[in-house]
């Protein structure tokens, strides 16, 4: 075996250590970032609006993934418990994704439209009052905090300009009036209600 | 009692090992009790599950593994080449840059500021101040190797060299963001996309962190301690480039039966199956390095430590590419099964390694000839040991019990269980794991006590655990 060449030699071990880690991304991540079905938009998929794009930026700041999955995988009693399973080009607009990898709680992908503002405002303030069963925190304080409107002009016009998010211009001179009084509490539910409507919830 | 610069560093990794386990695996212990009895997150922002749990994991990974992993590095690669650490000042900075990005992240996961991607939550400014510290520790690293006095580089540091230069390359290519204001960003790749970068990142912050730095461990304390040479020198060179080349594709196991392609899936599960070989390559290498000596297993606790942790890993090494079959990762996904699993790897094999690793180093360390305690050596394994058990077990049988209960259909085509059913089923597992918890916890403190009276002995005391030269 001629392995001592590289055991005497830290500068060839380190760049042979860097080939060989670097075949994987190269061969399953580049091809993916060309593949149509997952890149291109859903036609139905629109990108969040400033209120929606809030509750998003608080849902990632709470830390939601942690407990709640958003990807319906295509299996009989996922699809009747949760809704169509998810297409990767429901997604492209997450950035990031917020697939999680943990189901403390139920999925949320298709959460969207399945209750009311109201119910979900009852049940972040005190998820028991609603579902004695769960051992979810309650979020009380999204009620009291206001939405960071700066933040929410800010992230569209760097989803415009760096990834050409479709938004209008009016979208983005709007940004700011139309998360202005707003709780975080109001945009956490707005987001939650866009939650997987590109399909509709039905399985056929 | 001479001290060298070497040592001293080494010191400081050592201790801050303990301290940051004992935090990380505290935050645990609350977190594991919240998810049984919900009011203990108060209604306190600063104190809820979500946002726990990422503190809870960066700590035990990066702070508690990261600590005793760099520690170790420069301890072994020192001692290996017979050469001084290249760059004192530097490898200074290491130390108290990463404690710094420690501390960061304690003052903003808690307080919301995250990425929100697993096991690389921290955001975007702590992510660039952690790549100067990387790179100044890859220098110091490959700076003692360039000078060394051996002509062969021993087999521990090409595991470490693979584990640095890997998560240089993981941690940049992952956190390519745009950054919205100082703690908000948003990442260059879109949905799906980004979910396979993350998780190319977050198997192989497993792979390279939390596996191959800590065969590099492996390598050194076994035979140090066994006072054995390594059991099979060919072993070692064929399942280190086989472990390395193929850890990388197994990423897509995370997100079987998702929205990710099919094939990309596909392709994750066969690299996964595959990767069960050169795992157990480096099991059987270490605990067969104990052939001729195996009357240790009864006498040393620490090598029962050091072995019991190459069996852990070796079971978990098992049960990852089977949970990395299509059809069994259907029941186990998104349930505790995968919560079971992790901390087999992470209890099991990376804590007991660190555990063990650092009886034989500490007494080296301070110029003592062993431990304090034997004895207290010997009931941390156990109860840890044991704790582990509980754990694992409490997690298996909830994680299987909600797979089935989530997939069960009533003749009629519908669903059996409300989800609420099965949460309301899982509460006494969650107690049980918090008791195995408690427990592994427990141990930590029995360890802290062990050491701080090493370190504090006047004389160099009665037992004699460490003795290998």
């Amino acid at each position: 075996m001629k392995h001592h060449i590289i055991e005497k030699n830290i500068g060839l071990m380190g760049v042979l250590i860097a080939i060989v880690i670097s075949f994987a991304g190269l061969v399953e991540i580049v091809p993916l970032m060309f593949q149509a079905s997952v890149v291109e938009a859903h036609p139905n998929l629109k990108p969040y609006t400033a209120l929606q794009l809030a509750g998003r930026d608080i849902y990632i700041s709470e830390g939601c993934y942690n407990c709640h999955s958003q990807n319906i995988r295509p299996f009989v009693d996922e699809t009747l418990r949760y809704g169509h399973y998810s297409q990767a080009n429901e997604f492209v607009y997450d950035r990031p994704f917020q697939w999680g990898s943990k189901r403390t709680g139920p999925d949320l992908h298709r959460v969207g439209g399945k209750f009311s503002d109201d119910w979900h405002e009852t049940h972040l303030l005190d998820p028991r009052s609603v579902v004695p069963e769960s051992n979810m925190p309650g979020y009380p304080w999204l009620a009291e905090q206001m939405v960071d409107a700066e933040q929410v002009d800010a992230g569209m016009r760097v989803l415009k300009d760096w990834f050409d998010h479709p938004y209008t211009q009016e979208q983005l001179a709007n940004a700011k009036a139309d998360v202005e009084g707003k709780t975080k509490m109001q945009a956490l539910i707005a987001y939650l209600q866009v939650l997987g409507t590109a399909i509709p919830r039905s399985y056929k | 009692m001479k001290t060298n610069f070497n040592d001293e560093i080494v010191k400081k990794f050592a201790l801050v090992t303990i301290i940051w386990g004992i935090v990380g695996m505290l935050v645990g212990v609350i977190i594991a009790a919240q998810m049984a009895w919900p009011a203990l997150n108060f209604d306190l922002p600063f104190l809820t599950f979500s946002r726990l749990r990422p503190l809870h994991t960066n700590a035990v990974i990066f702070a508690f593994g990261g600590n005793a992993l760099i520690g170790t590095s420069f301890y072994v690669v020192y001692k290996t080449c017979k050469a001084n650490l290249f760059a004192p000042k530097l490898a200074s900075f290491v130390f108290w840059g990463y404690q710094l990005v420690i501390v960061a992240a304690v003052f903003t996961l808690p307080f919301g500021y995250t990425q929100s991607r697993e096991y690389a939550e921290l955001i975007w400014p702590i992510d660039i101040f952690l790549t100067i510290v990387w790179i100044a520790y890859a220098v110091v690293f490959f700076g003692t190797i360039t000078k060394r006095k051996e002509k062969h580089i021993y087999v521990a540091n090409w595991f470490y060299a693979a584990f640095i230069i890997t998560i240089a390359l993981l941690h940049i290519v992952n956190n390519l963001q745009i950054p919205v204001n100082w703690h908000l960003s948003y990442s260059i790749y879109p949905g799906a996309v980004d979910a396979l970068v993350q998780w190319w990142y977050g198997h192989n912050a497993v792979g390279f962190f939390l596996t191959a730095g800590f065969l590099g461990m492996m390598y050194y304390f076994i035979p140090k301690q066994a006072g054995r040479p390594v059991y099979s020198y060919r072993l070692s060179i064929v399942h280190f480039w086989a472990l390395i080349s193929s850890y990388m594709w197994a990423g897509p196991h995370h997100l079987h039966y998702t929205s990710l392609p099919d094939w990309a899936q596909s392709l994750g599960m066969v690299f996964s199956l595959i990767l069960l070989a050169p795992s157990w390559g480096g099991m059987i290498n270490g605990i067969m390095t104990l052939s001729g000596a195996w009357h240790k297993l009864r006498d040393d606790p620490i090598i029962k430590l050091l072995i019991v942790s190459l069996s852990f890993y070796g079971m978990s090494t098992f049960e990852g590419p089977m949970m990395a079959i299509k059809t069994v990762n259907a029941l186990s996904h998104y349930t505790d099964w995968t919560i079971g699993h992790v901390h087999s790897g992470a209890l099991g094999w990376v804590a007991l390694m660190t555990i063990g690793s650092l009886y034989v180093l500490i007494p080296k360390l301070w110029g003592k000839k062993g431990m304090y305690s034997t004895d207290l050596i010997n009931v941390h394994f156990w109860v840890a040991t044991l704790g582990i058990v509980l754990y694992i077990a409490s997690m298996w049988i909830a994680g299987v019990m909600q797979g089935l209960m989530w997939r069960d259909i009533n003749a009629d085509g519908t669903v059996v269980y409300s989800f609420a059913e099965t949460v309301k089923a899982t509460y006494p597992y969650y107690i049980a794991r918090f008791l195995g918890g408690v427990m592994f916890l427990g141990g930590m403190f029995i360890m802290l006590y062990n050491v701080i009276k090493t370190i504090s002995a006047k004389n160099t005391n009665e037992e004699v655990v460490g003795e290998a030269a």
